[in-house]
């Protein structure tokens, strides 16, 4: 037998089913709930007169559509309240294994308390009602974002209906530079390939400037792994995996602990395994990148200029930068660094993990200065409860509170403005989160896709800065 | 999900082409946590002279007249008849689920978008594409006789017309067997519910980690 991809190893563990078209049922261990995809599948269940298979495999919280502040005064918004207390009902009417609803100490973006709270589970297949679940790849699990007919599937009968995808591999190797981040290798690989390279395939993650990230820098490549077409992202499983869900809440306990440890080691390519597409970047390379486009694949480096679609050859990808750069306001030749910007967003599945807040913070102690004056809101926003007090209690608060930040509470806020956080129309943001799409972060926003570092250091000089030259 | 087997039903002709998503129903209806209740939206933006929001009382906003639904001769039409690639756009559910909660159980046209095509079958509504001329005469002959009706006959895979004209048409037949007996994906899986018991058991000693 040749060799398997991890990707081949996690397909062939959960094949329930196959049809002879090659079309498989595919077991799901973890499915992850949130309120804006689930209320029409829960419907669907009761109207069909259908119980949830396994109550036990669903993690569920509220966080789209919650306020990141005044949580006192609850949810304003009908609609939206509507939509967490339709969650709050489903739950307390058919069970889960945990549900972290609005306000609670462990509520969070789905993608952040999934792995936090150890119910993200290396071998795992993970699914949610949400394209960025790609996430928990990082743990060596096969993770699909899904749409409303099959949240209301997997409910049903635990399984999804899948095709198995192409294998790519995209190997990372050398070191990174001094403020480079996890976020600019996710950018730089989109950069490359482009939003649809990863179309059709599994990506798995490697090389040594893989291995040598945290699980939340790998959380954040395989969070955009959706950004570069792929269905799924995800990382090989070694130490750092185990070393991170030891202790966690729903992670196994104990001897069971190291046994399951010994499975996960194994969770890794076949050194003979073939992929049927390879990418190759050097780490050495990487920049700080920001984007300049309303699709992540428009990225620069802070080196760059905003490109000149004159020079463009190709007439359809010169149209595509016109439009962007009208949508955008931005001149073509334009160095980044000159860049001005109004709102600044920490926040979002991709960068607000501990890890991210605390390269933020570093960057703004280290600068010494205030937010600069023609900063609107400068907001940092937590990925969870849990990722809240932590920073906290090491003073991450205090620091970004007295240059100015708002530290607010914990939701996916800013990254797609189902709340009240939003860009007016012409507002431009350096945002920490994935998706610089036209109106994403309010009708007539200009996003611009940075690292945590970046954005920070955005904030204090009112433009982009090189965030390396702070070494 | 409902079987469709053999349905006579008022036909209604709506004569235009691309018909998206956001026309069958409005972003605005989105956020709604149902899958029920979107048939007094159905086509909102043509249907209404106002401009409708989630919450408002659909019986009470004026109607317009010239908008085909509209017409007292096509009230309780179940056929809809369509022009080439009906529903592009998105691939949100929520267009079939506002026609068949209309009370439409079949779409004829020359062509429909992809992923339209197949939410239909998934939600009991039933897609059905003739040619172009055929469609041509559908349209002619329903707006020639008030209380024109077709009958849809599945497993025969025809279409009667009143003049006891019958037209062939096509479908898959998976897809023709899941609508037959009214299996949707779900029902379909769980035919396999014991194969999916089985490895639930077999991983539960395996891996009792990821259990309980
Ligand atoms: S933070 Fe943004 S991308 Fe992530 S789950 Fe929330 S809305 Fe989606």
């Amino acid at each position: 037998m040749t060799g398997r991809t991890l990707y081949d190893k996690l397909w062939d563990s959960h094949v329930v089913h196959a049809e002879e078209d090659g079309t498989a049922l595919i077991y799901i261990d973890r499915h992850l709930v949130h309120e804006v995809t689930s209320p029409q599948a829960y419907e669907g269940l009761r109207l069909a007169g259908r119980k949830p298979w396994r109550t036990d495999s669903i993690v569920a919280t509220a966080d789209h559509n919650t306020p990141t502040r005044d949580w006192a005064q609850g949810i304003a918004d009908p609609v939206s309240r509507m939509q967490v207390e339709t969650l709050d009902a489903n739950i307390a009417a058919s069970g889960a294994k945990a549900y972290f609803p609005f306000r609670d100490t462990r509520q969070g973006i789905v993608h952040v308390i999934g792995p936090e709270n150890g119910a993200t589970l290396p071998g795992m297949t993970v699914v949610c009602g949400d394209s960025h679940t790609s996430t928990h790849g990082a743990f060596a699990c096969l993770s699909t974002g899904i749409g409303t007919s099959e949240v209301e599937h997997v409910m049903a009968t635990q399984c999804l209906l899948q095709n198995k995808t192409k294998n790519m591999l995209v190997r990372v190797d050398g070191q990174l530079p001094f403020g480079c981040t996890a976020k600019d290798i996710a950018l730089a690989v989109i950069g490359k390939i482009g939003t649809a390279g990863g179309t059709g395939h599994a990506i798995e993650f490697g090389g040594s400037t893989i291995r040598a990230l945290s699980m939340e820098g790998r959380m954040t490549v395989c969070n955009m792994a959706i950004e570069a077409g792929a269905r799924a992202g995800m990382v090989a499983a070694d130490e750092t995996t185990v070393a991170y869900l030891r202790g966690r809440p729903f992670a196994p306990k104990g001897e069971m602990f190291e046994r399951a440890a010994a499975y996960w080691r194994t969770l890794v390519s076949d050194p003979d395994a073939k992929f049927d597409r390879v990418v190759e970047l050097n780490a050495g390379e990487i920049k700080p990148q920001v984007t300049w486009g309303t699709s992540p694949e428009m990225v620069t480096t802070i080196e760059g200029r905003v490109p000149d679609p004159d020079k463009e050859r190709d007439p359809a990808r010169r149209e595509g930068i016109e439009r962007a750069l009208v949508y955008m306001g931005l001149t073509p030749d334009t160095a980044i660094k000159d860049i001005r910007i109004d709102k600044v967003f920490i926040g979002s599945c991709t960068n607000s993990r501990i890890e991210d807040l605390r390269a933020a913070a570093w960057v703004v102690q280290r600068l010494g200065k205030r937010v600069a004056p023609g900063i609107k809101v400068a907001m940092v926003v937590p990925g969870s409860g849990l990722v809240k007090r932590q920073a906290e209690s090491e003073g991450l608060d205090k620091v970004f509170v007295a240059a100015g930040f708002e530290w607010r509470e914990p939701g996916c806020s800013m990254c797609l403005a189902m709340n009240d956080d939003r860009l007016e129309p012409g507002e431009r943001c350096a945002s920490t989160s994935n998706r610089n799409f036209e109106g994403r972060q309010g009708t007539g926003g200009r996003t611009h896709l940075v690292s945590p570092a970046m954005a920070a250091a955005a904030a204090i000089e009112g433009h982009f800065v090189d965030v390396r030259q702070l070494a | 999900m409902k079987s469709f087997v053999v349905h006579t039903g008022l036909v209604a002709p709506l004569d235009r082409a691309n018909v998206d998503t956001d026309a069958i129903i409005p972003k605005q209806f989105l956020k709604s946590i149902k899958r029920s209740g979107f048939g007094p939206n159905l086509f909102d933006a043509w249907r209404y002279l106002d401009k409708g929001e989630p919450g408002m009382d659909n019986t009470r906003r004026p109607l317009n007249p010239d908008f085909v639904l509209n017409a007292e001769r096509y009230r309780g039409a179940s056929v809809l008849l369509a022009r080439k690639n009906f529903g592009c756009g998105s691939s949100r559910e929520h267009a079939p689920w506002a026609l068949d909660d209309y009370g439409f159980r079949c779409v004829i046209a020359p062509s429909f978008a992809d992923i339209f095509f197949a939410n239909c079958f998934k939600n009991g509504l039933l897609p059905l594409v003739l040619t172009e001329s055929k469609m041509d005469r559908l349209f002619a002959e329903a707006a020639a006789f008030p209380g024109y009706r077709l009958t849809i006959d599945l497993p025969r895979q025809r279409v009667v017309k009143p003049d006891g004209e019958e037209w062939e048409f096509d479908v898959d037949p998976f897809r023709k067997d899941c609508l037959l007996n009214g299996w949707d994906d779900i029902g379909l899986t769980l035919r396999h519910a014991d194969k999916i018991r089985a490895f639930e058991m077999a991983r539960r000693a395996e891996q009792p980690w990821l259990f309980g």
